[in-house]
């Protein structure tokens, strides 16, 4: 890891790796500071929140307790937003997978001197806002759309339109999270030594066959982190559901915003938002155990 | 057809490539539209109005600068304490590495809601007035870690020989820093910069949850959403654009530049 100087090796040892000790704690300090206060003690607080009863007859001001039968009363109440957040952030990734892969296995092999360039594509999208690229597919998958009257044409679509249903929403996170799963699959894919892919084919194995054992199994370290860095902001956003789907398409965050800032219902909104990040943090780690890499970190 | 074939991985990555820059195509388009009602969501009109009357609709440019702002305090406040613990990570042996490292990874691993949310939770029992600092005290919390990995990677690629050199011809450590290192690292430190500008510049989750009544750009966006965008947001997002591929850009092509003039030696 750290490169050792020769010049330390060199100076008398017990001052300066002491020396050099206090330096990196006084360099580590400001900034984890930093984080410990406003990362990771606000966890702390957002459960303490969330088992806060009312105060009678004040309403939006709440009292500690330990009222766990918040978390009974947001769940039953929220549950098929629960359920839809990690669906659509299930389907979003699995087709950002799908889509991503080529445009990552082209950068990586068949790119060039062009490679730097098309990196810079890949991330340029964020350059613009956020928010007005997920606005400008109201305007792409509007009802007289040509995108809506081709799948209209071949007759895909149950409710006959895109906007403002589910479809959008899966539509709009897959975009919207793409570049978080091309970046780790072209930099698994880039280290993959193109010799053993020239090998398969010398041994008579056809693409499928040279694919399948070799790029892919090789490929699996960028799969799994892209997997985990597309599903996880997608499932915690909310802004897909709200620009480009209907009331019947609200995931978790739009609960968790509306309780937060509109209802200032502060114990239920907290609540949400921790059972999110349980539910997220369990599904992670049994999806790491089943890929078999814990190299991520 | 079998040059189809030998291309399609190709034609299929240019494909998605160009998936990616449709909706900014719109968001272009639409800056020279003249929406026909309050929703500028398809072609109507041709209409500069939007370019040479950037600031016409109140609120536009005051949430812009408002974003700018809060942009570069949060950036150079997270870029230093960032490349801070860079430093300390890769240069220095110290206790607690692995926990250091998974406190830095957890933010960006972290859903933005649940970031936004629990930050706001804290400064409500705090009783903690939310406005310009406290989006500012949230921006810098999820910069960091994209800071320290962006400057940490830079410090790893380092030639450890160019420092020895300096220390063989008798630099003392502050010198060997000040003009070998340093140098040698501020690229990383100029990327981890603006990558955390254009992630601060384009925030909304974290911003909306901690604001209470200031308007950010994105936040006025989200507000303008119910009652029709105008399109001088739609230019200024496109200005925005266009600066930061420009930005890009010119130090991909000057970093080209100079590996090709280091390998003609």
């Amino acid at each position: 890891m750290a490169p050792v100087l020769p010049s330390a090796a060199l100076a008398p040892p017990s001052t300066a790796a002491q020396r050099k000790s206090r330096t990196g704690y006084l360099l580590l300090f400001p900034g984890m500071t930093w984080l410990a206060v406003f990362f990771a003690i606000p966890f702390v607080t957002l459960f303490v929140t969330s088992l806060q009863s009312p105060i009678p007859g004040k309403t939006g001001r709440y009292q500690l307790g330990l009222e766990f039968g918040n978390y009974a009363t947001a769940l039953s109440e929220y549950w098929p937003a629960f359920v839809r957040s990690f669906a659509y952030a299930g389907i979003a990734t699995l087709l950002a997978l799908i889509i991503g892969y080529p445009l990552a296995y082209f950068i990586a092999f068949r790119s060039g001197r062009w490679r730097g360039l098309m990196l810079v594509l890949v991330i340029a999208p964020s350059f613009a806002s956020f928010l007005l690229r997920t606005y400008a597919w109201k305007t792409i998958l509007a009802d007289e759309s040509p995108v809506t009257s081709f799948f209209n044409a071949l007759h895909l679509l149950p409710d006959g339109r895109i906007l403002n249903t589910s479809i959008a929403v899966v539509a709009g996170l897959t975009y919207n999270f793409l570049p978080f799963m091309v970046l780790p699959l072209y930099a698994a894919l880039e280290r993959i030594d193109p010799r053993l892919i020239e090998a398969a084919n010398d041994l008579y194995a056809s693409p499928a066959t040279a694919f399948r054992k070799i790029t892919w199994p090789l490929s699996m370290p960028g799969v799994v982190a892209g997997t985990l860095l597309t599903f996880i902001p997608a499932s915690g956003d909310y802004i897909n559901a709200e620009l480009l789907g209907s009331t019947k398409d609200r995931m978790v965050g739009n609960a968790i915003q509306t309780n937060f800032i509109e209802f200032r219902d502060y114990p239920t909104a907290s609540a949400l938002s921790f059972a999110l990040m349980a539910a997220i943090l369990v599904l992670v780690f049994t999806y790491i155990r089943r890929a078999g890499t814990e190299d991520l970190v | 057809m079998r040059w189809l074939r030998r291309n399609l991985i190709t034609i299929i990555g240019i494909l998605v490539l160009i998936y990616l820059f449709i909706p900014i195509a719109v968001v272009t388009a639409l800056s020279f539209n003249k929406p026909a009602g309050k929703f500028n969501l398809s072609w109507n009109e041709l209409s500069f109005n939007a370019w040479t009357n950037l600031c016409g609709v109140p609120g536009v440019c005051s949430s812009f600068v408002t974003s700018l702002e809060i942009g570069l305090v949060s950036t150079l406040s997270a870029t230093l304490l960032g490349t801070m613990i860079a430093f300390a990570l890769v240069r220095y042996r110290f206790r607690g590495r692995s926990t250091t490292n998974l406190i830095i990874f957890l933010p960006m691993a972290t859903p933005e809601v649940v970031m936004g949310s629990s930050l706001l939770a804290l400064f409500l029992n705090l009783r903690f007035p939310l406005g310009s600092v406290t989006v500012a005290i949230a921006h810098i919390m999820f910069i960091i870690s994209f800071v320290v990995v962006t400057v940490k990677a830079r410090l790893q690629g380092l030639d450890p020989r160019l420092e020895e050199a300096a220390r063989d011809l008798y630099a003392s450590p502050r010198a060997t820093f000040r003009y070998v290192t340093f140098p040698l690292v501020l690229p990383g430190i100029i990327g981890a910069a603006l990558l955390g500008f254009s992630l601060s510049f384009d925030d909304f989750i974290i911003s909306f949850f901690n604001a209470g009544t200031l308007v950010t750009f994105p936040i006025y966006i989200w507000g303008a959403a119910q009652r029709g965008i105008p399109p001088q947001v739609n230019a200024l997002a496109t200005l925005v654009f266009v600066i930061a591929l420009l930005i890009v850009l010119t130090s991909q092509f000057v970093q080209y530049r100079r590996r090709k003039a280091l390998s003609a030696l």
